[in-house]
């Protein structure tokens, strides 16, 4: 028997729904908004920011002003490259383990889980003065290094729930119809491996993108990414609210856009299979 | 049937990253470990030597220690009841019958992927400032003075910021869970007369405690790195009254310089985080099995 929902319950639900909802997205719009006006107009109480005028001028501001172009790519280039170097380790053994499972594999599986229960700060000292002693500090390598290793346990075990799903009757199939392991591996396997590996690739993206220890305790100007660049605005000069808020417009819209499409992701990559 | 060749192919696919993972934990831990038992400080660079405990018997009796540490409680724990408590609520919202559902539900998730020092600063700047901040003008307008947040009520200000960051998560996973509820089951309970209480108390509850376990697992493990939202709202101030365990290592190692106290520190905060650890990794273990 099909429930009857009353439309007035709905009505009502929706309302709820979308007010909860609005406020908790509010204080993201209204940076968004304070990012189109004037300094002088950002501080003003919110009805006047909302009646004053419309400018794109923040946004050239703050490109002119520090360069902020340059710690964008920082942003991509460190978590982009942290997350290649994460899938070119990773997939390897994702797919061994998952493939040819032994004895061992949930031990393995489980003690590299364990290396991402270590606090960072557990390790803050060492990392740091090694990276002052090899002359790291403040480069976009060492990032990646670290960003890297960081994701590398997500990165395998993600990998590893996806290509568990893969039927292993398919490559029997694909055995009996006479393919060579070469064939299995780039007509078979891969075509079916490839929506895991791009979820694995956007949520640890995300991830990178919004690192906010290692990211503000080993880099200065030249390899700060978008949250170090940011964490400056703490403690900045005369007016600043719009300026922030288009440094910060833009440093939150791409893995906005990115993270609507990986709430499935989210689940999966950051409960380790634990809730599905 | 894996053959011997391909066992052996196998292990040296998985050899880099269990090697890389393993020099990522053991030696920096390793020499963590042997730091916090010298003396150490990168200011007086002569002075160096085995001294015991001595770094531990500092750090742990300092008052800043049980202040660290009484703050590192009540910013997870608040942070928990709240995302818990509400995202319990929110969830249960969520998966009712409304309209524009799917925007709704990207509302609400939008926070988790604002990084920590833009939503840290937004609060502090446009919400939490008694000049100019949003709060300061609802209190103006009803009459009231302003109040400032983060010199006033430095933590809970900022376990307000972190739950913001976290609520979605929190919702996001026991939206998950209730969705996977057989709806059959509800529907039987409902025929037999059970009460929307009780069929939430019986029934959804049960179901959902697997789920918020794990939410409270994950989230302790990633709230006790809480950095970036207290450095640049508070600076663990005003005094110690924002200062957690985590960013009390950070202030002695590199802002006082003192690698051997930093490192007894963390090291404490490594004992901490495992005994959180030990009980996430069971419940994954358990599920990995099946």
């Amino acid at each position: 028997m099909a429930r009857k929902i009353s439309n007035r319950r709905k009505i009502i639900m929706t309302v709820l729904a979308w007010s909860i909802g609005f406020l908790i997205f509010f204080p993201i719009l209204w940076t968004i908004i304070l990012s189109f006006k004037t300094e002088g107009d950002a501080i003003k109480t919110p009805l006047q920011v909302l009646s004053s005028h419309w400018t794109f001028e923040s946004y050239a501001l703050v490109q002119e002003r520090s360069n902020y172009f340059r710690h964008f790519m920082n942003s991509v280039i460190i978590s982009f490259g942290s997350v290649i170097l994460a899938l070119v380790i990773g997939i390897p053994s994702a797919w061994a383990m998952a493939f040819v499972p032994g004895k061992g594999t949930k031990n393995v599986l489980m003690w590299m889980l364990s290396t991402k229960m270590m606090p960072a700060v557990g390790v803050l000292i060492p990392i740091y003065l090694m990276f002052r002693d090899w002359g790291l500090l403040d480069t976009r390598t060492g990032l990646i290094i670290v960003l890297c290793l960081m994701n590398l346990p997500i990165v395998i075990w993600m990998l590893y729930t996806y290509f568990k799903e893969i039927p292993s009757e398919i490559l029997e199939a694909a055995r009996m119809d006479g393919a060579g392991l070469r064939s299995e591996i780039l007509y078979v396997l891969t075509p079916m491996a490839v929506p895991g590996i791009a979820s694995t690739l956007l949520l640890n993206v995300i991830l990178s993108w919004n690192e906010a220890f290692w990211t503000l305790n080993l880099t200065a100007a030249k390899a700060a990414p978008l949250t170090a660049f940011i964490a400056a605005y703490s403690s900045p000069e005369g007016l600043f609210y719009a300026k922030l808020s288009a440094a910060s417009t833009l440093a939150i819209a791409p893995i906005l856009i990115l993270g609507w499409f990986s709430q499935k992701q989210l689940v999966r990559g950051l409960t380790f299979g634990a809730v599905k | 049937m894996s053959t011997h060749a391909s066992r052996a192919a196998a292990r040296l696919m998985i050899s880099p990253s269990v090697i890389l993972l393993f020099l990522w934990m053991a030696v920096p831990l390793g020499m963590t470990l042997w730091f916090s038992f010298q003396r150490y400080n990168l200011l007086m660079p002569g002075q160096t030597g085995f001294v015991g405990f001595q770094n531990y018997e500092y750090f742990l009796t300092d008052p800043a220690f049980f202040t660290a540490l009484w703050n590192t409680l009540f910013l997870v724990g608040g942070v928990l009841l709240i995302t818990i408590i509400g995202g319990m609520l929110l969830a249960l919202l969520l998966d009712q019958a409304i309209f524009g559902q799917g925007i709704v539900r990207v509302l609400v998730i939008a926070p988790f992927f604002v990084m920590p020092t833009v939503s840290a600063l937004v609060w502090k700047n446009f919400f939490f400032n008694p000049v100019s901040g949003i709060f300061a003008y609802i209190a103006n307008f009803f009459g009231f003075p302003a109040y400032d947040f983060l010199a006033q009520a430095p933590l809970l200000s900022i376990t307000l910021i972190v739950a913001w960051q976290w609520l979605p998560f929190a919702t996001l996973i026991l939206l998950t869970a209730l969705q996977s509820l057989d709806s059959e089951q509800l529907e039987a309970a409902e025929m037999d007369g059970a009460s929307i209480f009780s069929r939430f108390i019986y029934i959804m509850v049960p179901h959902l405690s697997r789920a918020a376990t794990v939410v409270i697992l994950i989230q302790t493990i990633f709230l006790l790195s809480t950095f970036a939202e207290i450095l640049v709202t508070t600076n663990g101030g005003p005094g110690n009254a924002s200062t957690t365990l985590t960013y009390l290592v950070y202030v002695q190692s590199l802002l006082q310089f003192d690698v051997g106290g930093g490192a007894a520190g963390g090291i404490v905060a490594v004992i901490l985080a495992n005994i959180v650890a030990i009980f996430l990794m069971r419940m994954i273990g358990k599920n990995l099995e099946t």
